[in-house]
């Protein structure tokens, strides 16, 4: 049985394909203004990867902030479903799953059976989201994939007071200005957000074992942040950006099954 | 008896010179990186404005989130003293002052004698600070000084914005002017949002009449048009709301030299 998971996020829209539990095909785009459009390109493509055809498929689920605005999902899911959903087909341990993206952050608690215990979310707030980080990426002027690596490099310790991703800028704006280097400002802002991410899923409550998922978790720094306050290890998969279409493809599977 | 307040803001920083219970100068100046300059460009212009130099102050109070950093300053006093102060020296039956500034929102209560009796502040998040404004500005690329009168002159219907969040608020802001939306519709928008904040924020405190604006937010007649219509009061504004703080720090500073003079 094949079956479709689309995840679709304020910056990037997920297309999975699942064909009896395994996964065939995935595609990533960046979602643009029109969600429909980037839905279609990334299902289209996915499916060409694949090689299916919309008739081989039995189901499709969509999940994410723009849920609602696809031409192809049957039903919706929630995030939290497929969150953890997803998390457990990766590694069957994972009880409690981080999920960092461009504008929320998620922490889903979960049993044995990937079904929900708790879960805690901020999408009110840019601070500790992806959003946060493009903000400072962008006055440090430096490509998002080099923030994680340069954030290790870090000369001294580094606290930014602020919150608010607003105020951070201006702070990190004054201490480029007295002079502190772009790694160490940068291992500052990592922390910050690692210590917010810390403070939500200490709400829910932290569970072992710990999987990292979402855009946030392909940055190194702030993973290794994160690992430390957790004080245990982090399980990352491979496209941590996908784990969640991934849940929602199973959970069409599911629903399948139940007729 | 020469006085100087001095009130270091996040954006701006301000310098008043005071002699006997008068407004001799002031200035207004944009913030440097370094707060240093800023400390020092404030207080030379104010100082040249009144032919007058550092050594003719008898007394310097500063205030404001830089106020540690002035280092001629006699004291420093917190800046909800210092504007329940400098409202009360303009408005002496101020009850209620809402002081908003680049980087925090104050509502504050104050007796007959402008002596503080309660306050509420919002120093954490961008949204219901002066700096919301600022961004918006950036991103509609309209003068800071212009959006007040813009958010008024609505062409179709104000564009809620659902986002609290500056950050969040700001790319909200941008997918409605993709899809064709006025300026001034989504300015009313983000007007009535912070003008709502606010409220709140005053709410806390309670509002009792005479109800005082001051701070930058002040300048703003799309925000105060807005709270005298969710308050129902009309808020007084002194001739320059931003140096208010600076006023009341040297008023301060009159007060502590008076009160060393009798002993």
């Amino acid at each position: 049985m094949v079956t479709i998971g689309i995840d679709i996020g304020s910056l990037t829209t997920k297309a999975v394909i699942v064909e009896d539990g395994k996964i065939i095909a995935h595609k990533l785009v960046l979602t643009g203004e029109s969600g429909y459009e980037s839905v279609a390109s990334a299902v289209e493509e996915a499916m060409s990867l694949a090689a299916v055809d919309t008739k081989h498929v039995a189901k499709c689920v969509s999940t994410g902030v723009g849920k609602g605005e696809t031409p192809y999902a049957n039903e919706q899911a929630t995030e939290v479903l497929c969150a953890a959903r997803g998390a457990l087909f990766y590694y069957p341990s994972a009880r409690t799953v981080i999920d960092m993206g461009a504008e929320s952050v998620r922490v889903v608690r979960c049993n044995d059976n990937g079904r929900v215990l708790d879960f805690g979310l901020n999408d009110k707030c840019a601070s500790g989201t992806g959003t946060f980080l493009d903000t400072i990426a962008k006055a440090l002027e430096i490509q998002v994939e080099d923030l994680g690596p340069l954030s290790l490099q870090a000369k001294e310790d580094i606290i930014i007071t602020a919150t608010c991703a607003v105020f951070a800028e201006s702070e990190v704006v004054g201490l480029i200005v007295r002079g502190k280097d772009k790694a160490s400002i940068l291992g500052g802002i990592t922390k910050a957000i690692a210590s917010r991410i810390y403070g939500l899923a200490n709400r829910v409550g932290i569970n072992k074992d710990v999987i990292f998922i979402g855009g946030g978790a392909k940055n190194t720094g702030i993973s290794k942040s994160l690992a430390d306050l957790i004080k245990q290890g982090l399980l990352i998969p491979q496209d941590p950006q996908i784990v969640g279409a991934v849940g929602a493809a199973l959970v069409a599977q599911e629903r399948s099954q139940a007729g | 008896m020469k006085t100087a307040g001095v009130d270091i803001g996040s954006l701006t920083g301000k310098a008043l010179v005071l002699e006997d219970h008068n407004i001799i100068s002031w200035s207004l100046i944009p913030t440097n990186p370094d707060p240093n300059v800023t400390v020092k460009k404030a207080i030379d212009i104010a100082l040249e404005k009144a032919h007058l130099s550092i050594s003719d102050m008898d007394y310097v109070v500063s205030t404001g989130y830089g106020r540690l950093t002035v280092p001629f300053a006699q004291r420093n006093i917190t800046e909800i003293s210092c504007h329940a102060k400098g409202a009360h020296w303009f408005f002496p039956e101020v009850r209620t002052i809402l002081d908003m500034g680049g980087q925090d929102c104050k509502a504050i209560r104050c007796d007959d004698t402008g002596k503080v009796t309660n306050f509420a502040m919002n120093d954490k998040c961008a949204a219901g600070a002066g700096r919301s404004m600022e961004v918006m500005a950036d991103l509609l690329q309209l003068p800071l000084d212009n959006l007040g009168q813009l958010s008024l002159e609505i062409v179709e219907a104000e564009v809620p914005i659902s986002n609290t969040c500056v950050v969040f608020a700001k790319s909200e802001a941008l997918s409605h002017l993709r899809r064709g939306k006025n300026k001034s519709d989504i300015l009313a928008g983000v007007c009535e949002a912070l003008a709502t904040r606010v409220y709140s924020l005053m709410k806390r405190v309670g509002i009792e009449s005479e109800f005082v604006i001051s701070g930058g937010i002040a300048k703003n007649i799309g925000i105060v048009k807005r709270l005298t219509d969710k308050t129902g009061l009309t808020p007084r504004i002194s001739f320059e709301p931003q140096i208010v703080g600076a006023l009341g720090a040297a008023l301060f500073a009159q007060e502590i030299l008076e009160r060393e003079r009798q002993t």
